[in-house]
């Protein structure tokens, strides 16, 4: 028998690889260089991104929506417009989180330098496969490539003892919800005879409760990773204890990277007809989600512990969408809009919560926001513009993210679900509020570090917050367009 | 259509002193004194401008004028659409006119962070006309929000002692109201498929099946604005702890946002429903103008007393709206511009007096009559004008609004019942004013520490005559300050009796 190459274009899958193949070139220079040269560890992890920055960029312009097939059968990576905006979505991530790792880790002396940007490359090569997967299998791959790499980075402040817990937390629940998952997706096997997504959902309906039973766990599997209730239980402890810059990545990356496969799933694997079942279900972990992740933020007198919260409830926000899903065209571009608001938002207002912290895990309390505004006013600003953008006030990010959000929610006749959206909202102003008037309107001794890297990401991510409060257009059609260009609504619809 | 770039003008100039006084240092007094004239010469500047485009604006036309479109996210069917008709010039010229007053009286009364005072006190003026002006749903909300960043920090850091508690109090009230009103936005949206204003009341028919709880939705954002009764306690804590200034544009302009709010979007939009909801609406109007009036009466603290008195004074104007009558609205309009120019200087005078004395109390005052002569006037003249006395503004406004209830075929068979309590309100309020007024002004000067207070210098004395000004010529010749709006109340009535009838 002749031996059939399989016709692989691997142009298409670049990103990812490059990613994944400066995550090993790190990996191999750690061992062999002097100490001196590990301090490139950064700056070869950003050219990494950079180029596959430039790769995605080129194929989206290309407009190609191509799929990659290995062996026959159905293609396991699809690279369609809703790939490349998670694909330039994790990458800006990675960039923005490198920039605020270089002078977090000199500042909390932490020494793994190159094994740390090497870790933080593996993850986000994971987080793509989550954009990209076409097939459970993948999904499973990528989520634990995702993950492994974030439980060594949280723990990588040791001896610091609550690094060390939150990394132990983090392994502990994550092998548990990959459990889940595995499971979820044996069971879906089981009752459909694949694991692509085309024949998952053409084989649903007559898979029945067992199917369901798969679905079911594939996203207790994915609630865990976006910390939405009740499998958030990890979240406060772990973004506290991890460093800061880990937290900051892992609460953009990690969430997202768990919406990207959840959305795949739900909008191709699950036939229409089911829909009322399982968005149902979303509507009422989303309600259970924005309720309790805003409420409890408002007794948090640690920052970050307050602004992991803060995350749980986004994802909230962006679980509305998701249960908009079958009954609204623009849910997709909805939730890619309230994702990328929320990455740039939430990244910029880590970055200066790391220019206040002082090495030891100190300056993290919301007292140490006192009197900011006096001693720097513009970052004060800064720091205040994104607390607003978080709670979506207008001419901000935010705002544009929770109004598409909404608007596909009410589309969906999710009125109820709006309601509580709103509500909450104006719930969440009150802990967001709490650090504008610390740094406004008490008098106090607070004060920040400011350094070049640091300074950079902050204003990267305060433009582009800018930019998307004050000329939405742009973004808005950037979304709608990646929705489009994918298969999503094919099988959706 | 033709566009007329004047009022995009009239909104960003108070931006361009933004802008310079960003790029002015703060180093010593000297600067902050450039900082406060510049200011000043932006809100002054801007007070001109309004006062010059008047020409263009044509009282005959009960159309929106001076309009000004363009594409802004087509995403999302928003445009960018401001213009001007009756029910906005007046307050346009209102919201000019105490920023204007506003930031004159606090030229000595801010001695902390100025460069920030006067950024926030210019980027509220901005905000103001923006809601006033906006023609476009997506565009009001906006500017609607908006607003409440720069009051926030103005309560929250010149405010008094229990700031940080008002500052959020009224941030967070305000906040939930308005994102109910989101919600309303965002259900017509997407059921007419635009955002713009006038389409949208063109094609009400699209959502007017939905339009029970759409007006809710609305009325109860601009219900805690104004505020109705029972939504109306976070104004008497963001009053009192407010600096005078801040008291001044929120009593003057930002609680018109909510009456206005009424008379733009739930009229014109929801008629049917509006017809439905007159009689709750004005029985809690009437219920905000016996309730302010008696809290009023029970108040020790100056400021306080005016702040609950702006409670009733509002529920007249909130009465008068939903008389769904001409009259009616015409009287809310300028009963809304009266209650700027009689409770902003009453705000104004309370603060010239807190500056020296650091209390507010009425039991510290007494015979101040005899230390203060042109203060005493001019306070006792604001003081009539605010309960209503014949040949003053407030006059005109009450009594317009007390025929509209009577006429009115909205509330019902036995309107009267209605103008019966709301009068009953005009009695109370010059019992607690007079009240004020005497212990505060009448009696012996017992106090010592009231002995040696100075009279109002020549600064405040402008101010005020400018406020008395308007005062009096409402109050005398109140024809011209009707004819302003009097084709658009005519056509808005129109459309809401012929759709509600029909």
């Amino acid at each position: 028998m002749e031996f059939q190459a399989p016709a692989i274009n691997i142009a298409i899958i670049l990103p990812v690889v490059i990613v994944a193949g400066f995550g090993l070139v790190l990996m191999i220079l750690d061992m062999l260089m002097e100490d001196e040269l590990r301090g490139l560890g950064p700056w070869i992890s950003l050219g990494g991104l950079v180029l596959a920055g430039l790769q995605t960029i080129a194929l989206w312009l290309g407009g190609s929506y191509e799929t990659f097939i290995p062996v026959g059968g159905h293609p396991m990576v699809v690279v369609d417009g809703y790939a490349h905006f998670f694909n330039m979505l994790f990458i800006i991530t990675g960039i923005l989180a490198i920039l605020m790792s270089m002078p977090y880790l000199i500042k909390a002396d932490i020494d793994e330098k190159a094994e740390y940007y090497m870790l933080l490359m593996f993850s986000i090569s994971g987080m793509m496969l989550m954009g990209m997967a076409n097939d459970l299998l993948l999904i499973f791959i990528g989520l634990e490539l995702l993950s492994i790499p974030l439980y060594v980075m949280c723990g990588i402040a040791r001896p610091r003892e609550a690094s060390e817990e939150s990394a132990m937390k983090y392994f502990l629940l994550g092998a548990f919800a990959s459990g889940f998952l595995v499971f979820g997706l044996a069971l879906l096997y089981g009752a459909t005879g694949s694991t692509a997504l085309p024949v998952v959902v053409e084989n649903f309906t007559a898979g029945g409760v067992i199917a369901y039973t798969g679905l079911a766990m594939q996203l207790v599997g994915l609630a865990f990773k976006v910390g939405a209730v009740p499998f958030h239980m990890w979240t406060p402890d772990v973004y506290e204890g991890a460093p800061t810059a880990v937290t900051a990545f892992m609460s953009v990356g990690a969430k997202v990277g768990g919406f990207a496969a959840m959305i795949r799933i739900l909008a191709e694997a699950v036939p229409q007809e089911s829909a009322p079942i399982w968005t149902t279900a979303i509507a009422i972990i989303a309600a259970a989600t924005l309720i309790l992740g805003n409420v409890v933020a408002i007794s948090q007198t640690n920052i970050k512990r307050m602004l992991a919260y803060s995350s749980i409830a986004h994802g909230g926000y962006i679980l509305m969408a998701v249960a908009a899903l079958p009954f609204s065209g623009d849910a997709v571009s909805a939730s890619l809009t309230y994702m990328l608001t929320y990455m740039f938002t939430n990244l910029g207002a880590f970055a200066v919560i790391m220019m206040v912290e002082k090495s030891g895990n100190r300056g993290v309390l919301l007292e140490d926001y006192k009197g900011l505004s006096k001693r720097n006013l513009g970052m004060a600003l800064i720091l205040a513009y994104f607390m607003f953008s978080l709670i979506g006030m207008p001419l901000t990010g935010g705002f544009i993210g929770k109004f598409v959000v909404f608007q596909a929610a009410i589309d969906a006749n999710l009125i109820w679900l709006t309601i509580i959206g709103v509500v909450t909202a104006a719930v969440s102003a009150y802990y967001y509020l709490r650090v504008v008037f610390y740094m406004f309107m008490f008098d106090g001794q607070g004060d920040l570090e400011f350094s070049p890297a640091m300074m950079t990401a902050t204003t990267v991510a305060l433009v582009a917050t800018l930019a998307i409060g004050f000329f939405p257009g742009l973004w808005l059609n950037l979304a709608r367009t990646a929705s489009l260009a994918s298969q999503l609504l094919m099988a959706g619809g | 259509m033709t566009n007329s770039i004047v009022l995009t003008l009239l909104m960003s100039l108070p931006l361009v002193g933004v802008v310079v006084i960003l790029f002015l240092p703060v180093f010593n007094n000297q600067t902050d004194f450039n900082i406060k004239f510049v200011a000043n010469a932006t809100a002054i500047i801007t007070l001109l401008f309004s006062i010059a485009i008047l020409p263009l604006y044509d009282m005959g036309v009960p159309t929106l004028q001076l309009e000004d479109t363009g594409s802004w996210i087509d995403a999302l069917g928003v445009t960018y659409h401001v213009g001007v008709d009756g029910l906005s010039i007046l307050m346009i010229l209102l919201t000019t006119f105490i920023s204007a007053v506003a930031i004159g009286s606090s030229w000595n009364g801010i001695d902390k962070q100025v460069k920030q005072y006067y950024i926030f006190m210019l980027l509220l003026e901005t905000g103001m006309l923006g809601v006033f002006l906006a023609q476009d749903l997506f565009l009001f909300y906006i500017f609607w929000e908006f607003t409440l960043v720069p009051m926030y920090f103005l309560i929250g850091i010149w405010g008094g002692k229990e700031r940080v508690y008002a500052s959020i109090k009224f941030f967070l009230y305000t906040m939930a109201g308005s994102l109910l009103m989101l919600i309303a936005i965002l259900y017509v949206g997407i059921q007419a498929g635009t955002f713009n204003l006038p389409e949208l009341i063109a094609n009400r028919e699209l959502y007017a099946g939905a339009q029970q709880w759409l007006f809710w939705g609305f009325a109860i954002a601009f219900a805690i604005k104004v505020p109705v009764f029972p939504f109306h306690s976070w104004l008497p804590d963001a009053h009192t702890q407010a600096p005078t200034a801040g008291s001044i544009v929120l009593a003057g302009v930002l609680l018109k946002m909510g009456t206005y709010g009424f008379m733009r979007f739930n009229l014109p939009m929801f008629p049917e429903a509006s017809t439905n909801a007159a009689p709750i609406m004005a029985t809690l109007a009437i219920i905000g103008i016996i309730y302010g009036a008696i809290v009023s009466f029970a108040q020790t603290d100056v400021k306080k007393l005016v702040a609950y008195s702006s409670i009733s004074h509002l529920g007249f104007v909130m009465l008068g709206i939903f008389s769904l009558n001409e009259i009616g609205i015409q009287g809310a309009i300028l009963q809304g511009v009266n209650h700027g120019l009689s409770t902003g200087a009453l705000f104004f005078l309370v603060g010239v007096i807190y500056e020296q004395r650091h209390t507010r109390e009425i039991s510290e005052f007494g015979g101040l009559w005899r230390a203060m002569p042109v203060f005493a006037v001019t306070s006792l003249i604001v003081t009539l004008s605010s309960m209503g006395l014949p040949g003053l503004n407030g006059f005109v406004g009450e009594f317009s609004i007390l025929l509209a209830s009577t006429g009115s075929d909205a509330l019902g068979d036995s309107p009267w019942i209605y103008t019966a309590f709301a009068t009953s309100g005009v009695i109370l309020a010059a019992i607690y004013l007079l009240k004020m007024y005497q212990g505060v002004f009448m009696g012996p000067l017992d106090n010592p520490k009231n002995q040696a207070l100075r009279d109002m210098n020549r600064g405040e004395l402008a101010i005020m005559l400018s406020f008395l000004l308007f005062i009096v010529w409402i109050g005398i010749a109140p024809s011209i300050w009707f004819a302003s709006m009097d084709a658009t109340v005519a056509d808005l009535i129109q459309n809401v009796v012929m759709m509600a009838g029909g």
